[in-house]
C-alpha cells in the first residue's frame, strides 16, 4: 500500500533517510521505497530488472552457478544494466534503482504460484551471487545491519568439535575454524545444508562455518520474500485499480524484453509451398506441432489460430497469403469456403490489422505462450515443453529423430522447469550445433536463427565463433551447415537478403 | 511356540474381542492428547479405518476416548491408520470452507520395509522375513535412533514392529510434530545413503571428507557385518553372489586379483579380508575414489533404506501402533530398544494368541471379580480391561508403551508449567530481586 502511493505525486524525497538506506550495496528489501517516481522510470526500472533476472536464469542453467563464465556474464549484465556492482563508491543511483525495481516486480510477479516461484528463484540466485561477491567483513556487516543474530560458537566448543566440523563442511580447514566464526542455528533454518549432509549436526543444531552462512541467509531471504509476495497479492486489487499501472504490470508479467516481431520484415519472401518443409526444419516445436495438427485435422481452435497465425505473420506471410493458407486448409475439413469467409477470414484480417502496436496482435513470445492460456482437450497451442506430458513429449521427439541422450537432456531441463532452454536444446539437437548462440525468448527468434544457421549467412561476430568451433569440431559443425546451405540456398532463393539487416 | 495358529478368517470374531477387552485405549488416548498442551489436539486428529471387504474410510475423528472406543468397537476396523492433526475436525472437513481445512502437525515418521532390501538379501524375498535378515532391522534401528537423538536432538521416539516385514519409527517431540514438509524431507535425505533403483548397480558412493554421521553409521554396520553378511547371508559364497559384490568394485585390477584369489580360497571370511586388504592398499595410491569400496559394500548391504515419501508428508497416514496385521495376525507392538538384541518378530503375539490367553481363567481372579464388580460399571470395565491385557502376552509391550509415555509426560509438565506458570517464574524473580534489594 505504501508504495502504491509512490505513483501519486505527494511527498518529496526524504534525503537523509534514503542515504542511510542505500549505504550498503546489498539489501534484504525489507522496507518498500517511499518516494515518487515518474511512470517512465517505473517502467524502465522494471524492464531492466526483468532483463537482469532473465539473464540470471539463463546463465545459471547454461553455465553452472559457481563457474567463471557465470561470474563473467553476470558481471557484464549487471554493469550494462546499471545495477549495483561490487560496492563502488558512487552507487547511490544504482542502489535506488535496485530497491525500487525489486518492489515493482513484486507487484507483477505475486499473482500466481508459477510467477512467484520464478521470481523468488531468480531473486535468490541474484542475491546469492551478490552476497558471495562481498568481502568477508562486509558480509559480517550485512548480517549485523539486518539483525540476523546467528549465534556464534564459543572458542572452546570450536576446539572440541574441530575435527567433526572439518569432516562435515566442504573447504573447511583447521585454520579457518580457528580464525573465523562458526555459527550455530537450529537445523530447521539450514535445510539445504542438512538435506545434502554438508553440515555438522549436534543436538538439533547445525554448525555453519562463516563461508557457508550465505545458505542460511538465503533461506531467510526466501522465507521473507515468500511471505511478502503473499501479502502483496492480497493488496494487489487496490494497485490494479490504478489505470496507469494496470497495463504496465500485466505487460511485465508476460514480459518479453526483446524484439517483438510486430513490424514485418521481408514480407512475402516465403511462399506457401515452403511452409511444410520449413515446419520441420526451422519452426520451434510448438509451431511444428500446430502446423501438423492443422494439416491433419484441417482445423485449429481459436488459441491455436492465434498463436500460429501471428507466428506466420511474423515470419513474413502477407495477408493474402495467410487467407489463402487458412482457407485452403479449413476447406479440406468441415468448413466450406463461404463459411470460412464469414467466420474465420475476419479474424485473420484482424491479426494483420493496421491499428498500430497492440500487444494482442504481436506474435506471442515464449513467456506468453508458456504462462497464459494453457491448452485443454482438443487444443494444440501452448508450449509442448510446458504443457505436454513428458511421456508424450518423449514420443514426439523420438518421432522427430532426436537422439535418446538428447531427449534425456531435454527432459531434465523440462523437469527443472526451464522450458525455453529445453526448446533451445531442441534447436541445438535438430540443427546439430553445440551451442545455439542465442538465448531463446520468442518463436520467431527461433525461426530467424534457424534460417540464419541453415543458410550459412552470418554476421562477423558469429563467423569468428563458427571458425573457432570448426577448429575444435570439424565434423559436426561445419559439415551440415555447408551441405544445408547449398540446399537452403536453392530453396530460399533471395531469403539471403532477409538476414542482411543484422 | 506362543503363536497359536492364526487364521485370517477368524478376524471377524477376534477383532471385536480385541477392541473390547485388549486394545490399550487409555494409554493410546493419553499419547495422542499429548498432555492437553494444545487445545483440540486429539479432536482434530485424523484416523483412517480399513473395514471388512477392504472398505477404506478416511477423515475419522473423535472427541473423547469414550467415543473412540465406541466407534472402534462398532466399526471393528481390520486396520487403523493415524494421520495428521488438522485445523478442524476431520469428520467435518466437507463443511469447512474450501482451502481452510489443512494438516497442521504430525509426528515425524519413518517406515523401514524389508522388501526394499530384496536386492541384497538372499535368505528371503518380498513379504517374507527370517531371523537372518531381521538383523537388517536391528541395524536400521540402531543407526536411525542414534542419529535422530544425537544429531537432530529428538528425545521421544517410539519404535514399532509393523507386524510383518518392517518397523516404524514415530518421533513425537513437539518440535518434530511441527516440522514442515521441506524439513521432513531434508531429515529423510540426510539419513539416506543408499540411492538408486534397479538400474543402479553401485548404490552407495563415498568421498572425502566422510561426514561424522556416516562414520557413526559405519561403526554400527561394522559390528554386525561379518556375522550377518559374510556368514549368514553368505554374500561371498556362491559365484552368483560374489559376482554381485565384485560388480560394485570399479577398479578392474582389484576385481581381477580377487577373481583369481577366489578360485583357490573358498572361505568367505578370508575372501572378505582379502578384499579389504586390497582396498586398503589402494588407499595409499594417489588416485581419487575407490578408497572406500569396502565401506561402500558394507553400507549397500546393510545400511537402512527408508522411503522418503512416507516421512515427507504432513498428512501421510501410517499404520497405528497396536493395530493388527490382517495377514499375519500379529499386533504392531512397540519395541523396547534396551532389549533390541533379543527382540524376536516371531515371538510377537498374534491376535488369536492373546484372545485365547484371555479366555484362560485363573483361580484368584475369579474371586476378585466378585468383589470388584459391585463398583461403578465404567471403572470396573476399565479395571477389567487393564487386568485383561495383563493376562496376555501383550502386557510386556504395553509396558514399553507406558514407559515411553512417562518420559513424554515429564516434558508435557514442563510445557504446561511454561504456559500457565509464567506467574510462578516471575514471582520467583521478584523474590530474588527483593532479596537482593534488602541485603
Amino acid at each position: 500500500r505504501q508504495f502504491y502511493q509512490r505513483a501519486r505525486r505527494r511527498k518529496k524525497l526524504i534525503g537523509n533517510f534514503q542515504n542511510d538506506l542505500y549505504d550498503q550495496c546489498l539489501q534484504f528489501y525489507g522496507q518498500p521505497p517511499l518516494e515518487n517516481i515518474s511512470l517512465t522510470e517505473f517502467e524502465t526500472f522494471a524492464v531492466e530488472r526483468l532483463k537482469l533476472l532473465k539473464t540470471v536464469e539463463n546463465v545459471g542453467v547454461s553455465c553452472g552457478k559457481s563457474s567463471e563464465q557465470y561470474t563473467k556474464k553476470l558481471d557484464a549484465e549487471i554493469s550494462s544494466l546499471n545495477f549495483p556492482h561490487r560496492g563502488g563508491i558512487s552507487e547511490y543511483e544504482k542502489r535506488r534503482k535496485d530497491h525500487i525495481s525489486h518492489f515493482i516486480l513484486r507487484l507483477a510477479y505475486c499473482q500466481t504460484e508459477d510467477l512467484r516461484r520464478w521470481f523468488i528463484q531468480q531473486e535468490m540466485d541474484l542475491f546469492r551471487y551478490r552476497f558471495n561477491c562481498l568481502h568477508s567483513k562486509h558480509k559480517t556487516d550485512f548480517l549485523h545491519k539486518n539483525n540476523l543474530k546467528y549465534e556464534t560458537v564459543s572458542a572452546e566448543e570450536k576446539k572440541n568439535l574441530k575435527d567433526k566440523l572439518i569432516a562435515s563442511s566442504y573447504g573447511l580447514s583447521g585454520t579457518k575454524v580457528e580464525e573465523h566464526d562458526v555459527y550455530k542455528v537450529p537445523f530447521q533454518d539450514a535445510l539445504d545444508l542438512v538435506r545434502t549432509r554438508k553440515v555438522y549436526l549436534l543436538a538439533g543444531n547445525a554448525y555453519i562455518p562463516h563461508h557457508e552462512i550465505v545458505t542460511i541467509v538465503l533461506n531467510d531471504f526466501r522465507t521473507r520474500l515468500s511471505k511478502a509476495l503473499a501479502m502483496t497479492a492480497r493488496s494487489l486489487p487496490a494497485v490494479q485499480s490504478d489505470e496507469r499501472l494496470q497495463p504496465l504490470l500485466s505487460h511485465l508479467s508476460h514480459a518479453y524484453v526483446g524484439q517483438d516481431y510486430s513490424i514485418q520484415k521481408n514480407i512475402g519472401k516465403i511462399s506457401l509451398e515452403q511452409i511444410d518443409a520449413l515446419s520441420g526444419k526451422s519452426f520451434p516445436l510448438c509451431m511444428r506441432h500446430l502446423h501438423k495438427a492443422l494439416r491433419e485435422n484441417h482445423h485449429l481452435r481459436h488459441g491455436g489460430r492465434m498463436q500460429y497465425g501471428l507466428f506466420l505473420k511474423g515470419i513474413g506471410l502477407t495477408l493474402e497469403q495467410a487467407l489463402q493458407f487458412w482457407r485452403s486448409e479449413f476447406v479440406k475439413g468441415k468448413v466450406d469456403a463461404d463459411k470460412f469467409d464469414k467466420a474465420y477470414a475476419y479474424s485473420v484480417r484482424h491479426m494483420f490489422g493496421k491499428e498500430g502496436k497492440r500487444t494482442d496482435y504481436t506474435p506471442y513470445s515464449c513467456m506468453k505462450v508458456i504462462l497464459s492460456n494453457p491448452p485443454s482437450q482438443g487444443d494444440y497451442h501452448g508450449c509442448p515443453f510446458r504443457h505436454s506430458d513428458p511421456e508424450l513429449l518423449k514420443q514426439k521427439l523420438q518421432n522427430y529423430k532426436v537422439s535418446p541422450s538428447g531427449i534425456n537432456q531435454i527432459l531434465e531441463l523440462v523437469k527443472g522447469m526451464h522450458y525455453q532452454l529445453a526448446c533451445q536444446k531442441y534447436f541445438e539437437l535438430t540443427h546439430n550445433v553445440e551451442d545455439a548462440g542465442f538465448s531463446l525468448n520468442h518463436p520467431n527468434q527461433y525461426f530467424t536463427e534457424s534460417q540464419k544457421l541453415l543458410n550459412g549467412g552470418r554476421d562477423i561476430k558469429k563467423e569468428v565463433d563458427m571458425s573457432q568451433r570448426s577448429q575444435e569440431n570439424p565434423a559436426s559443425v561445419t559439415h551440415p551447415s555447408q551441405a544445408n546451405s547449398k540446399q537452403a540456398h536453392e530453396e530460399m532463393g533471395d531469403l539471403d537478403s532477409f538476414f542482411q539487416d543484422e | 511356540m506362543p503363536t497359536s495358529d492364526y487364521d485370517p478368517a477368524c478376524l471377524p470374531d477376534l477383532l471385536p474381542l480385541y477392541y473390547r477387552r485388549l486394545f490399550p485405549f487409555s494409554q493410546y488416548y493419553r499419547w495422542l492428547s499429548y498432555g492437553g498442551v494444545s487445545k483440540n489436539y486429539f479432536q482434530n486428529r485424523e484416523f483412517s479405518f480399513t473395514l471388512k471387504d477392504d472398505i477404506y474410510v478416511r477423515y475419522q475423528s473423535f472427541t473423547t476416548q469414550n467415543e473412540l472406543e465406541k466407534e472402534m468397537q462398532k466399526m471393528v476396523p481390520y486396520k487403523v491408520d493415524i494421520g495428521a492433526v488438522y485445523s478442524h475436525r476431520p469428520s467435518q472437513h466437507n463443511v469447512v470452507k474450501s482451502g481452510t481445512f489443512q494438516a497442521l502437525e504430525k509426528e515425524l515418521v519413518f517406515d523401514i520395509d524389508m522388501t526394499d532390501y530384496d536386492d541384497v538379501r538372499r535368505c528371503c524375498s518380498a513379504a517374507d522375513i527370517c531371523s537372518k535378515c531381521w538383523t537388517l532391522m536391528i541395524i536400521a534401528i540402531r543407526i536411525l535412533d542414534r542419529a535422530l537423538r544425537e544429531d537432530f536432538g529428538f528425545h521421544h521416539l517410539l519404535w514399532v514392529y509393523s507386524g510383518r516385514r518392517g518397523v516404524h519409527c514415530w518421533v513425537c517431540d513437539d518440535a518434530a510434530r511441527k516440522l514442515s514438509v521441506a524439513a521432513r524431507s531434508a531429515v529423510a535425505e540426510y539419513l539416506s545413503l543408499v540411492k538408486g533403483g534397479e538400474e543402479t548397480l553401485r548404490k552407495v558412493v563415498l568421498s572425502d571428507p566422510i561426514h561424522p554421521f556416516i562414520n557413526h553409521s559405519l561403526s554400527v554396520v561394522e559390528r554386525y557385518f561379518q556375522q550377518y553378511a559374510i556368514v549368514e547371508q553368505d554374500i561371498l559364497g556362491s559365484k552368483e553372489s560374489v559376482d554381485k559384490v565384485l560388480a560394485l568394485l570399479l577398479t578392474t585390477h582389484i576385481k581381477k586379483d580377487l577373481t583369481i584369489y577366489y578360485q583357490d580360497e573358498k572361505n568367505p571370511m578370508k575372501r572378505w579380508d582379502r578384499l579389504c586388504a586390497l582396498v586398503e592398499h589402494k588407499k595409499s595410491s594417489i588416485k581419487k575414489g575407490g578408497q572406500y569400496f569396502d565401506k561402500e559394500i558394507m553400507l549397500q548391504y546393510c545400511y537402512p533404506r527408508l522411503d522418503v515419501n512416507v516421512s515427507k508428508g504432513v498428512n501421510h497416514l501410517l499404520k497405528s501402533p497396536f493395530s493388527v496385521h490382517p495377514k499375519t495376525g500379529r499386533i504392531s507392538v512397540p519395541i523396547d530398544l534396551k532389549e533390541l538384541n533379543t527382540f524376536d518378530p516371531f515371538e510377537v503375539p498374534t491376535i488369536s494368541l492373546i484372545c485365547e490367553e484371555l479366555e484362560r481363567p485363573t483361580a484368584d481372579e475369579a474371586e476378585e471379580d466378585d468383589v470388584k464388580d459391585k463398583e461403578n460399571e465404567q471403572e470396573a470395565g476399565e479395571r477389567r480391561r487393564i487386568r485383561d491385557y495383563k493376562r496376555t502376552s501383550l502386557a510386556k509391550y504395553v509396558k514399553v508403551f507406558d514407559r515411553f509415555l512417562e518420559a513424554m509426560a515429564r516434558s508435557w509438565k514442563g510445557e504446561m508449567l511454561k504456559k500457565s506458570g509464567e506467574l510462578e517464574t516471575s514471582f520467583s524473580v521478584f523474590l530474588t530481586f527483593m532479596s537482593f534489594t534488602y541485603t
